[in-house]
């Protein structure tokens, strides 16, 4: 097994987080949201993977595990809160939720 | 004697119990504050038989108190002294002072702040014995201070009229100017002398000052200064007139009878420093002379019964600022006690009327009152005859013909002042009369006595505020309640009687105030027998050349009155509802109605307009352009720098989960950048 260049890591780590963004910023969906939100999320993960392997550490593993953890425990809330929106009716829109119409 | 802390102590202590005790119901307020002037005119009585009888070594006696503060040299007592002049003062005060408290009792009764009037009253009476009886300079400031401020209080009692407010605001900046004048003479004096004790810096001064010399000179026209703000003297003597804003009363007692002849007290009891700086001595003289003439002219043309009183007073204290000039201190003092007898007798009369007539003060309104009021009218009348020193028996004939006699003997100056003081003499009958037969005269033409019912007043409304006071308001055929003639009856006949106490000699009398006076102040030089009749005849011939022609203005100031109140009738007759609210265009009518040269003496000789020109504008226009000067701009650009700033910022605010996502990403992205490139 090769090992992965430490440049072509970070890469991939930054363009993962710029899709991540870039959906944030463009989609509406609620549910697409906090799939980008993921996506960002295992993007610093990589980034940690990468750097722990680049120098030979674990903390960059034992980080992973900490951001694996977190991102389930964010996704609970943040599915259980589209769950009750969705059952209330409302429409996953953001725009249209932010706008202050909500109750 | 040493009892004498008690005279002060105790209009100080009605004071204190008046404003701690709220809620003292009806008259008890008036009782517990002429109560506590009875108490401090009987203290000052004992005080009189205590002197009177045994004499303190060097005419004074010093009670000191205890020490009020040091610094460096200057270390002031709180001490009381008293000497022949203190005395005089203090039973002046004291006693017309408890005449008017209980005057006011019931002339005051339903007013707002009933216990208020007496707690202030208190406060003067108190003040104006700690300047009387003042051992030092920096204390007799302080009492010349409190009663400027209860000056202002009183004249702004009825304070719900902006009027009355501006009219005390005028009184206090006014005299203002006067007291730091004072006070800076008093530094002067301090630094050049190294005491502030009156009579060791009567001592020092004589020693260390040659006559004549800059720093007397100085120090005596600083003196001065304070003197003529509170005298209300040429040329800070405009607060006066408007000062009749006050009750009747407070013009009796502050405005005529003691506040307004400190600047004569003042004057007397610094004599040594203005015996040192005879061109002083002269100014003052000078000042007395010409604001007897302008007052006297001023009193002539006008239509408000109190503020003819009001120039009458400037008029008289002319009289004792040129006795003063002319070196006749005891008589300056003794015109001081006569006029201060008549003058609050004039007011409080003045007062009753007033009431009677429901606040109407335009003596053009009144006429016919010698039958409805004949108590009034006889008072008044005798206050009168005092006010233009008419013979036999009358206090003011005494006192007012020994000065101008005194003037004639003056040498060089002296005829031109003696010349300006017969004119004084005569246009004091002329405007006493005046005011006598417009007030109490019976008149033929209806339409003036129909005037005040029918047509309300152009400055009705002014007083509107305190109309209804007791039963007896708007009745003038009402009787005079007893404890309201008493003090009247009292100051009537102390106005007949006040005389003898310095009757003139040629008619067998005995100068018993100057000699009680002369362990005081310098004795003036006994005049000659013979010129002194003379000069008397010829001032009593003036005085009644002055009542024909007094009968002959009344007469016409009375047609001009009734002819404008037909025309004002004619106007509300033709015009119909549309001049429903005639005072205005009528008032306006009333004003161009007037001779130009009456309306120039009526203002006062145009004084109030030269000032508001002179000082008022310059001042205004000062703080306008300083109102954008480069400070205030500083702090100006910061306040629109915030105001432009949050106009900016708080379109970011749009409350859009994505334009917050992507400002964060913005922000994260620019603190990389920075981060790289430094």
């Amino acid at each position: 097994m090769t090992p992965v260049s430490f440049e072509y890591g970070l890469a991939l780590a930054a363009i993962l987080f710029v899709l991540g963004l870039v959906g944030i910023l463009v989609r509406r969906n609620l549910v697409f949201m906090l799939l980008c939100t993921e996506i960002m999320l295992n993007a610093a993960g990589f980034a940690f993977i990468v750097a722990g392997a680049r120098w030979a550490q674990s903390d960059g593993q034992v980080m992973f595990i900490f951001l694996l953890a977190m991102a389930g425990a964010e996704v609970a809330v943040g599915l259980a809160l589209i769950l009750l929106l969705f059952s209330r009716g409302r429409p996953l829109d953001v725009d249209s939720l932010s706008s202050g119409e909500d109750r | 004697m040493s009892l004498i802390w008690l005279v002060p102590a105790f209009p100080f202590a009605g004071f204190l119990f008046l404003v701690f005790s709220r809620g003292l119901s009806g008259r008890r307020a008036g009782v517990v504050g002429s109560v506590a002037v009875g108490l401090s005119f009987a203290a000052a009585v004992a005080v009189f038989a205590a002197f009177s009888s045994a004499p303190p070594a060097g005419g004074s006696y010093t009670l000191v108190l205890w020490r009020w503060f040091s610094s460096g040299a200057l270390a002031p007592n709180v001490a009381l002294s008293v000497d022949a002049l203190s005395l005089v003062m203090i039973l002046v005060v004291t006693g017309v002072g408890f005449l008017i408290h209980l005057f006011s009792i019931e002339h005051m009764v339903g007013e707002e702040g009933y216990a208020r009037f007496f707690a202030y009253m208190n406060l003067f009476v108190g003040s104006m014995l700690i300047l009387v009886l003042a051992d030092n300079l920096v204390l007799l400031y302080l009492g010349w201070e409190g009663v400027g401020l209860c000056s202002y209080l009183l004249i702004g009692f009825w304070y719900r009229e902006s009027a009355n407010g501006r009219a005390a605001r005028k009184a206090f900046i006014v005299t203002r100017v006067g007291d730091v004048s004072l006070l800076v003479g008093i530094f002067l004096i301090a630094l050049s002398l190294g005491s502030v004790d009156i009579q060791e810096v009567a001592r020092r001064a004589a020693v260390s000052w040659p006559a004549g010399s800059t720093t007397a000179i100085l120090a005596a026209a600083l003196i001065l200064g304070g003197a003529v703000g509170k005298s209300a003297q040429l040329p800070l003597q405009t607060w006066l007139p408007d000062a009749m804003a006050g009750p009747s009363p407070v013009s009796a007692l502050i405005h005529a009878a003691t506040m307004v002849t400190a600047g004569v007290y003042l004057v007397a009891r610094s004599h040594v420093i203005f015996s040192l700086a005879p061109p002083v001595l002269l100014a003052v003289a000078v000042i007395g002379a010409a604001t007897l003439f302008v007052a006297g002219a001023s009193a002539v043309a006008q239509t408000d019964i109190k503020r003819v009183l009001a120039y009458s007073t400037m008029s008289q204290i002319g009289y004792m600022f040129l006795a003063l000039g002319v070196g006749a201190w005891t008589g300056a003092i003794f015109h001081l006690v006569t006029h201060a007898f008549f003058k609050s007798l004039l007011f409080l009369a003045a007062g009753v009327i007033i009431n009677a007539l429901s606040d109407e003060h335009d003596i053009r309104a009144m006429g016919g009152l010698a039958k409805k009021m004949p108590f009034i009218f006889w008072v008044f009348l005798i206050g009168a005859f005092g006010l233009t020193a008419l013979p036999p028996v009358t206090s003011g004939f005494a006192s007012k013909d020994a000065i101008v006699a005194r003037v004639w003997e003056s040498g060089d100056p002296g005829h031109i002042l003696w010349l300006v003081a017969m004119a004084g003499v005569f246009l004091t009958s002329l405007y006493t009369f005046r005011l006598l037969f417009l007030v109490f005269a019976e008149r033929k033409g209806t339409a003036t006595q129909a005037a005040p019912t029918t047509q309300p007043a152009p400055h009705a409304s002014e007083h509107e505020a305190h109309v209804e006071r007791s039963g007896r308001h708007g009745d003038p055929s009402a009787p005079v309640g007893g404890i309201m003639g008493a003090p009247l009856a009292i100051l009537a006949t102390l106005c007949v009687v006040g005389g003898f106490l310095d009757f003139p000699r040629m008619l067998g009398g005995a100068p018993v105030i100057t000699r009680f006076l002369g362990t005081a102040l310098p004795p003036s030089v006994e005049s000659a027998g013979s010129t002194n009749t003379v000069l008397a005849l010829l001032s009593l011939a003036v005085s009644l050349a002055g009542i024909p022609f007094g009968w002959l203005l009344a007469r016409w100031a009375a047609r001009r009155a009734a002819r404008q109140t037909a025309r004002r009738g004619e106007v509300v007759a033709g015009a119909g509802p549309a001049a429903a609210s005639p005072s205005a265009g009528a008032d306006g009518a009333a004003h161009r109605a007037e001779p130009r040269f009456a309306s120039f003496f009526k203002r006062g000789w145009l004084f109030d307009s030269a000032y508001e020109y002179l000082f008022q504008r310059p001042f205004e226009w000062l703080c306008r352009i300083n109102k954008r000067d480069i400070v205030n701009r500083a702090s100006e650009a910061l306040g629109s720098l915030n105001l432009f700033a949050s106009l900016v910022l708080r379109r970011s605010q749009t409350g859009k989960i994505r334009h917050y996502v992507a400002g964060l990403a913005l922000g994260a992205a620019i603190i990389l950048a920075v981060a790289v490139i430094l």
